[in-house]
């Protein structure tokens, strides 16, 4: 079985988030940047389990960034994973990003693509569906619980109001999110041990990117709480039906 | 050139997200000064033709029983063909889990820009840029569309649908339907309760609730007002509550008319998943919990105190016993 992972950076859930030059880029001083938590805690997690259970399992990593996303990718490979590769690529859109993934998987013959529900930061939900479709794979998007048996994957997603069960064989592409594994803290071994795996750079191919950024905004600020006292709680009942008009 | 919906629909039934993309998308031709139209798949017990009252002419309905369920791939061929066949210029969809399935491969397809997650209409002065929300709803981005054709899919709960007089022509769209790669072999749904993603009222519970036995109240609280119960990530990953009742950064994204939070400290991460409900009401014993920052109405006080208050008041309003 041949796993790979899809990597994204993004800034630390608590950045502060502003923007510059006439709001039209994220201001990056101070910004701690993490590996996007579903890609993490989820996608890469269950890969390693898979791993776990059969050792032949080979995992790869990929990430499409500049050469500032290596800390990223090691920090991913100190968790698991056999080797990386960086498609040496500032990001444009979802699709240019997707495009670069799925030539690497061509190239790659992988069984399984995990993907993170979505990026923190872009919230697209879009990189997993793109690439089964520019593959022509099937796609089990908001994967909540992934099972192999031999190369067919019993896999929950979910449903409005649910979960629903179903199998595909593989080659499948998979977005994960919570329910899939347990968030890991990578030890001292794996730490070491990432420093010397591969990570390999390839260089993009010529795609166009068909969406792009014209400016960012910030939400306007709340005008302020309107506290209730605890023992007139009548009141917030009243204001929540007279005044707000919600119930 | 046309504007074409997907109508979203399960269990025989038409979803309100897809009402919403409906107006949406009639919107979006009357300023575009085009027709609206919509692609529907599968089967359904509702009333197509009445689907014409949010602003569609005419419905493309592929009446095929294997696509009574979602798979992406038949889903993005059978749009995408109806969409190639009526010279539809924009897909018009929502951002629920049916979208999130779709309108990535519907993309990827068609080398069509995609705006996942629309907040508003687009300006369609001098280009074509809408509005999203990104860093978790911490912040907005306006995205350029570059492709001549464009999909978009709306943000559940963020478009107010308007519903007026009219029907649409429902015509049998022609298009080959494979069999599915994906098999389904169970359904697992809690029933009779309003899905969280489409919920306009919700009331959620953090760590302050001290177990999952003292979930009662709140249940009974969002019974008595139509609302769906949501949880902080403390409480999920507690097991208190399921998963897919966890909302914030890490979990589910929504935007209801009222958030009502008690016992939830407000962390950052939390709020990045609901600060985009229009009304914020806040319960919480300690006067500097951060939610009160992001609150329309507050009581600082002892959830168990309150909530029993707040349930016998409503019951009160809707005059029942
Ligand atoms: C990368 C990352 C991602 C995260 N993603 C999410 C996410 O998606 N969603 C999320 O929710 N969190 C998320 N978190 C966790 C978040 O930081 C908080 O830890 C979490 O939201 C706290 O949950 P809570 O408010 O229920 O619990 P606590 O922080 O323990 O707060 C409990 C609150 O209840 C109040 N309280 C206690 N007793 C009572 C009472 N009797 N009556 C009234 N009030 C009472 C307290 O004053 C307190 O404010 C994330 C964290 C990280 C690092």
């Amino acid at each position: 079985m041949k796993i790979l992972v899809c990597i994204s950076k993004t800034p630390d859930t608590t950045a502060k988030i502003a923007f510059a030059d006439n709001n039209t880029k994220f201001v990056q001083e101070g910004v701690q940047w993490i590996i996007n938590p579903y890609d993490e805690w989820y996608a890469l997690v269950r890969a390693i389990e898979l791993k776990e259970k059969d050792p032949s399992t080979i995992i790869h990593l990929i990430t499409v960034g500049a050469a500032d996303t290596e800390p990223i990718i090691r920090k991913a490979l100190a968790l698991g994973g056999d080797e990386a590769i960086r498609v040496n690529a500032d990001s444009h859109d979802s699709f240019y990003i997707a495009s670069q993934i799925a030539e690497i998987a061509k190239q790659g013959g992988y069984d399984l693509i995990f993907t993170g529900k979505e990026t923190i930061d872009y919230n697209g939900s879009s990189i997993g569906g793109m690439v089964a479709e520019l593959l022509d794979q099937p796609y089990v998007s908001l994967a909540t619980k992934f099972e192999l048996n031999g190369t067919t994957a019993t896999i929950n997603r979910e449903i409005e109001g649910g979960e629903e069960t179903c199998e595909v064989n593989v080659p499948v592409v998979v977005s994960c999110q919570k329910g899939m594994a347990e968030q890991r803290i990578p030890n001292m071994k794996g730490i070491m041990g990432a420093r010397t795996k591969p990570l390999k750079v390839a260089e993009p191919v010529a795609v166009d990117a068909l969406t792009s950024v014209a400016s960012f905004e910030l939400p306007p600020a709340k005008a302020g709480v309107k506290l209730v006292d605890a023992e007139n709680v009548g009141e917030l009942v009243r204001l929540l039906h007279e005044e707000a008009k919600v119930i | 050139m046309s504007v074409l919906i997907f109508i979203d629909s399960a269990d025989g039934h038409v979803k309100k997200s897809s009402f919403e993309a409906l107006t949406y998308g009639a919107q979006l031709a009357k300023q575009l000064g085009t027709a609206a139209e919509a692609v529907l798949l599968g089967t359904v017990a509702d009333d197509v033709a009445a689907l014409g009252k949010y602003g569609v002419t005419k419905i493309h309905h592929v009446a095929n029983e294997t696509l009574n369920h979602v798979d992406a791939q038949l889903y993005t061929k059978a749009i995408a063909d109806v969409a190639t066949a009526s010279g539809a210029t924009v897909i018009v969809l929502s951002h629920n889990l049916t979208g999130k399935a779709v309108a990535p491969r519907l993309s990827a397809r068609l080398k069509a820009g995609l705006v996942a997650g629309a907040v508003g209409l687009p300006n369609t002065a001098g280009g074509f840029v809408v509005k999203k929300g990104v860093f978790s709803s911490k912040a907005f981005a306006h995205m350029n569309v570059n492709t001549a054709m464009k999909i978009i899919s709306i943000s559940p709960n963020s478009f107010q649908t308007v519903a007026g007089e009219g029907t649409a022509e429902v015509v049998a769209a022609q298009v080959t339907v494979d069999s599915p790669k994906v098999k389904i072999t169970a359904t697992n749904k809690v029933t009779g309760q309003v899905p969280l993603s489409e919920a306009e009222l919700v009331v959620s519970g953090g760590r302050g609730l001290k177990g999952p036995e003292n979930w009662g109240m709140v249940e009974e609280l969002a019974g008595l007002i139509g609302a769906a119960t949501a949880c902080s990530r403390a409480v999920a990953d507690a097991h208190w509550r399921p998963h897919h009742e966890h909302v914030g950064q890490t979990g589910g994204s929504i935007a209801p008319n009222l958030y009502l939070a008690i016992g939830i400290s407000g962390a950052i991460q939390h709020l990045a998943g609901v600060n985009r409900s229009k009304v914020i009401v806040v319960i919480n014993k300690d006067p500097e919990a951060p939610f009160f920052k992001a609150a329309d109405y507050g009581i600082v006080g002892d959830a168990f105190d309150v909530v029993p208050k707040m349930i016998a008041e409503v019951k009160k309003l809707k005059g029942v016993a």
